[in-house]
């Protein structure tokens, strides 16, 4: 019994914290309220800054998801919504970088490179493989040299 | 790899100046990486660049901390240069950086204004009375809402607003000394010509 009980309690309280992540009043409409969450798991913490708004506790990270929450009960769409707190704290708020010009080396830089060394690796491999190719075949005198090696090894 | 040295003359120098691509290449590759990584050090992650610079400061409406007469809004910041200094009394580094505004108040540089954030209404006064007023107007945003039109994600920040409005620099973090003279006075100089 007293250990049914323990087991019970330490259940419990190793749910605690996934409650207290979501200790904020949903938004009545449960459709709203799915819309809300997926921003909050798009928009970064600016005081923690690897972490969502959804899964912060800082006192700011809850103060955003109160403002996406209210955004979402006034009638934005997500991209009006997004685009408020965008606009007072720039795209970095957004833990994707979004997709302009001043990010294009962001999102193709890596890709150009990659593709800078698959290149100079075909390049160098067929160019390798020519000089093989290329190679003179031997002299009459290197043969003789050769077959002599070859006949002293054989004894061995 | 090496090619024999008994090619001719003509393959010969091909080889030199293959040579001398191979070796430069990956040096200027190293280089411009070195570089990227060089910056890197002197860049703080802490320091995310403000939206707001260039841009009218935002619509608010303030009552002012509590036993002060003037409030804070949108038209107080036009007309003029001024400083807006996010402080709290929970914020240590606003404390560290407070004398330098109470100086600066005093010897009537620029206007600055105090944009109390997130603080309860009686620490703020007291806050105030035991290290000093040097704010024209204050603002009590005691829900941080204003804090987030302005786009602060920590106190003390400090927004320069030039004679229209307009924010033209951003400081996050405690104002030192450094900062003070080699940023934000040739500003305030510069803006108020």
């Amino acid at each position: 019994m007293i250990r049914a009980v323990l087991v019970a309690v330490m259940l419990w309280a190793t749910s605690l914290p996934a409650h207290a992540i979501y200790a904020d009043p949903p938004l009545p409409d449960p459709a709203q309220e799915e819309r809300a969450q997926e921003l909050m798991r798009i928009l970064r913490c600016l005081v923690c800054q690897n972490q969502a708004i959804h899964d912060s506790n800082a006192p700011l990270a809850k103060d955003l998801r109160v403002l996406v929450r209210e955004r979402i009960a006034a009638g934005d769409t997500d991209e009006q919504a997004v685009d408020y707190i965008v606009e007072r704290y720039g795209d970095w708020v957004l833990l994707n970088p979004p997709f302009k010009a001043t990010t294009l080396a962001l999102w193709f830089g890596p890709v150009l490179v990659f593709l800078l060394g698959a290149a100079s690796i075909v390049v160098y491999q067929r160019r390798h493989r020519a000089e093989a190719v290329a190679a003179a075949p031997l002299t009459a005198d290197e043969r003789k040299r050769l077959d002599r090696l070859m006949d002293d090894g054989s004894g061995a | 790899m090496a090619q024999s040295d008994n090619t001719a003359d003509a393959p010969a120098k091909v080889n030199a100046a293959r040579r001398l691509v191979l070796a430069t290449v990956p040096l200027a590759v190293a280089a411009v990486i070195g570089l990227f990584l060089y910056r890197g050090l002197s860049l703080d992650p802490g320091q995310i660049p403000s939206a707001l610079i260039n841009k009218p400061a935002p619509d608010f409406s303030l009552s002012a901390v509590q036993g002060r007469e003037l409030g804070l809004d949108t038209e107080d910041l036009k007309g003029e240069v001024s400083l807006v200094n996010v402080f709290a009394s929970w914020c240590v580094a606003c404390r560290a950086e407070h004398p330098l505004f109470t100086e600066l108040g005093r010897q009537g540089v620029v206007t600055i204004h105090g944009l109390n954030y997130k603080d309860r209404p009686k620490d703020a006064a007291e806050w105030l009375d035991r290290y000093g007023d040097p704010y024209t107007r204050t603002g009590a945003d005691v829900d941080g809402r204003v804090g987030i039109e302005f786009g602060v994600y920590g106190v003390p920040e400090t927004f320069v607003v030039d004679k229209n409005g307009v924010i033209v620099e951003k400081i996050i973090g405690p104002v030192t000394p450094h900062i003070l003279k080699e940023k934000l006075l040739p500003l305030i100089a510069e803006l108020k010509r």
